[in-house]
């Protein structure tokens, strides 16, 4: 079983675009291989907009803890304001504890240090996790509610459900759509991959994000392949790329110019590569995915 | 000697969980007699380091080798601190499979000197 | 005053919004303006504003240390940790950095004080003057580490009540904890959105959040192309000003992608960001009274 994942460090480079694009060719190619998809970004999850998905089993998705302060016990010492570490408990005027839960860490530090036991630690159902069929293959994605903590937690439970599910149909290809930066739920989207493709574009933020990226992904021992997506912005820019690349020993496997099919392909709700094949990012995507292909089944070999 | 599975009902013939963490059952084997028992694994709903939680249930067990199908980062360090030898699923579909390889020595070993950042 | 620029969706031009609008007010007032560059995971303020980085503080989490001398292996410290940052294995406790939250509990708890804390890096916090006068401050996380909302914390540390200043926040695209972090306590939220079935979906993730923390907000369309129908609707049945609008011109494209503000690839957009900024105090003064 090999696992792909799709990131950027930098935001809106055409990840979601490109990703469904691939699981297009995956589909319609001569041989066609059957792939477990999973969009990984839960707090903007945009895969399932350019997807015909059929919801089929949701589950709901529990967070981290946020402390509660029971004021009839409460003896309003203030031991707890001077515990927390994040703010989140204030007093009101008339000492009254109260918990901001934007701010609570979950640490429970609080709670134990109450000498009455007035705190105690709520779980709340703070996203849910879905599986769905699509006209382009099983898909695993999430929804995490607005300000909320464990989105790696969320990306990690989902990709396991899609490992467990390609273990049992059959499926020998796990597609990742990546999230934005380089923290937690990037670090677990990439969790297990044999193989990470950054999609960069050729812009200063764009090749600055990149460098963190890169090197976020290379300190988990994960093998680094780029894609150049709207590379005729800025030319200087794609030689700085190209350059970057050839020191990292990262392998440049295509430049996708930029086309305003891909958001017309999206108005539509499809991948660009179904809804206009031979405009030139779709061929410039085909020639990727086809390189990627290639470079998987080199894995393979070892 | 005590030797722990991660699979996904609680049973030997049951099929491998490729997790190590957030496996659905911790299976514990002595493979001095074959006597065997499932355990639900509580770590499923940790926010974080259910690789860590299990790691300790594992100790706490006195469990001398793990075998599974992928090791986190927070697992493998936590399992190596405790000395516990870990071997790979490989193509194993069962547990009593898995087991099987095992006792002949056909499981990959993880080389925990590859894993050091 | 304290405004934070956001979206939801990345890519859709936050960092652009948000630098043109501190410099075009840097150069029409005299007020004091101070920028965070909250993005800590992926700052990129600093390509537009250009500050002359002067000062660096390290940015650290407490990660708590055993005395193994006088650890007793009772456990409680992993009993309390919600994170399974710290656990006995063994004769030997092991701490995992990534998942500790440097909350203290285990230190606390430990009924040998056996724990001390040791300061581990996460990221740095650096600061510096802008040609124009602008107060520069941006954080960035370590590559490798999981955790942005410490630094981001530390970075809104830095906001005094000062008065008359004008403060401007980049934040991180999404709408999880990193964000909620970065604009609880601004005055105004500035969401900055592309009219396209991505830029909606993810801008409507945003506004809950500024309903969720009660911060007023308006939007700003970045590369309209005349097809915003949709997102003018849900604006509209959202009670959400549109304060700007950006047409898609790819000059624009080009200059951005080489680091010039807006206001530098087109001049009159100055005036649109004095105004934008006017509609934000207006509609300030409304709310207050």
């Amino acid at each position: 079983m090999k696992q792909l994942v799709i990131l950027s460090g930098k935001g809106g480079t055409g990840k979601t675009s490109i990703c469904a694009a691939f699981a297009h060719l995956a589909l319609v190619g001569r041989k066609p291989l059957k792939i477990v998809l999973v969009d990984a970004d839960v707090d903007a999850a945009n895969l399932e907009l350019v997807l015909e998905i059929e919801k089929q089993e949701s589950e709901k998705f529990a967070g981290g803890a946020v402390a509660q302060c029971n004021d009839d016990l409460c003896t309003r010492c203030g031991t707890c304001v001077l515990v927390c570490r994040y703010e989140a408990i204030l007093t009101t005027d008339d000492g009254q504890i109260t918990i901001n839960p934007f701010a609570c860490e979950g640490c429970a530090a609080c709670v134990y240090q109450c000498p009455t036991s007035a705190l105690s630690m709520h779980q709340d159902i703070v996203g849910t996790s879905f599986f769905s069929t699509s006209n382009l293959g099983p898909l695993f994605h999430a929804e995490l509610r607005p300000g909320q903590e464990n989105s790696g937690k969320l990306v990690t439970l989902i990709k396991q459900k899609a490992r467990l599910y390609a273990m049992d149909h059959d499926y020998s290809f796990i597609l990742v759509d990546g999230p934005p930066g380089i923290g937690c739920p990037v670090i677990s989207a990439a969790a297990l991959s044999d193989l990470a493709l950054v999609v960069t574009e050729p812009t200063m933020a764009g090749i600055h994000d990149f460098q963190r990226v890169v090197k976020t992904i290379t300190h988990f021992h994960i093998p680094i392949i780029a894609v150049i997506n709207k590379f005729d912005l800025f030319p200087q820019g794609v030689g700085k790329i190209l350059k970057l690349c050839q020191e990292l020993s990262i392998k440049v496997v295509g430049k996708i110019p930029f086309d305003s099919t891909i958001t017309e392909a999206m108005r539509v709700g499809k991948p660009v590569t179904s809804y206009q094949p031979t405009s030139p990012s779709s061929s410039a995507i085909k020639e990727v995915w086809q390189k990627i292909m290639k470079q998987i089944g080199a894995i393979e070999d070892g | 000697m005590k030797v722990a599975l991660t699979v996904t009902e609680p049973s030997l013939d049951a099929k491998i969980d490729p997790r190590f963490g957030r496996s659905a059952f911790l299976l514990l084997i002595d493979t001095d007699n074959d006597q065997w028992e499932a355990f639900t694994n509580e770590s499923i709903n940790s926010p974080s380091g259910a690789g860590v939680k299990t790691a300790q249930f594992v100790v706490d067990h006195k469990v001398k080798a793990v075998i599974s199908g992928d090791f986190g980062p927070n697992a493998l360090r936590a399992l190596q601190s405790a000395c516990i030898l870990l071997y790979l699923y490989g193509k194993c579909v069962t547990g009593r499979e898995a087991i099987e390889k095992f006792k002949a020595g056909q499981l990959q070993q993880v080389n925990l000197l590859d894993e050091s950042d | 005053m304290i405004i934070a620029v956001a979206s939801g969706k990345g890519g859709t031009g936050k960092t652009t919004i948000a630098t043109s609008l501190a410099l075009s007010l840097a150069l029409n007032g005299s007020l004091p303006i101070l920028f965070l560059d909250c993005d800590v995971e992926a700052p990129n303020a600093h390509i537009f504003l250009k500050p002359e980085l002067a000062k660096k503080n390290s940015v650290d989490i407490l990660i708590p240390s055993v005395l193994e001398s006088k650890c007793t292996l009772c456990a409680r410290c992993s009993e309390v940790c919600q994170f399974n940052a710290i656990a006995v294995l063994g004769k030997k406790v092991v701490v995992f950095p990534q998942l500790c939250h440097g909350c203290g509990s285990c230190m606390l708890v430990c009924p040998e004080h056996a724990i001390e804390e040791l300061a581990n890096n996460i990221g740095v916090i650096e600061c510096g003057l802008t040609a124009e006068g602008i107060l520069f401050v941006r954080g960035m996380l370590n590559e490798g580490e999981p955790m942005p909302v410490p630094i981001i914390r530390r970075l809104k540390k830095l906001i005094s009540p000062q008065k008359n200043q004008i403060i401007i926040i980049d934040t991180s695209p999404g709408a999880s904890c990193p964000v909620v972090a970065t604009v609880q306590d601004a005055d105004f939220l500035i969401l900055v959105t592309e009219p396209t079935p991505f830029g909606l979906h993810d801008l409507r993730a945003a506004v809950e959040i500024s309903r969720a923390m009660q911060i007023p907000a308006g939007v700003v369309i970045n590369r309209e192309n005349g097809d915003s129908l949709e997102l003018e609707g849900y604006c509209h049945h959202e009670n959400l000003p549109v304060l700007m609008r950006v047409p898609y011109a790819r000059k624009i494209a080009e200059g951005i992608a080489r680091g010039q503000p807006l206001i530098n690839i087109i001049s009159d957009y100055q005036n649109q960001f004095i105004s934008l900024f006017n509609q934000i105090v207006a509609a300030l003064q409304l709310k207050n009274e």
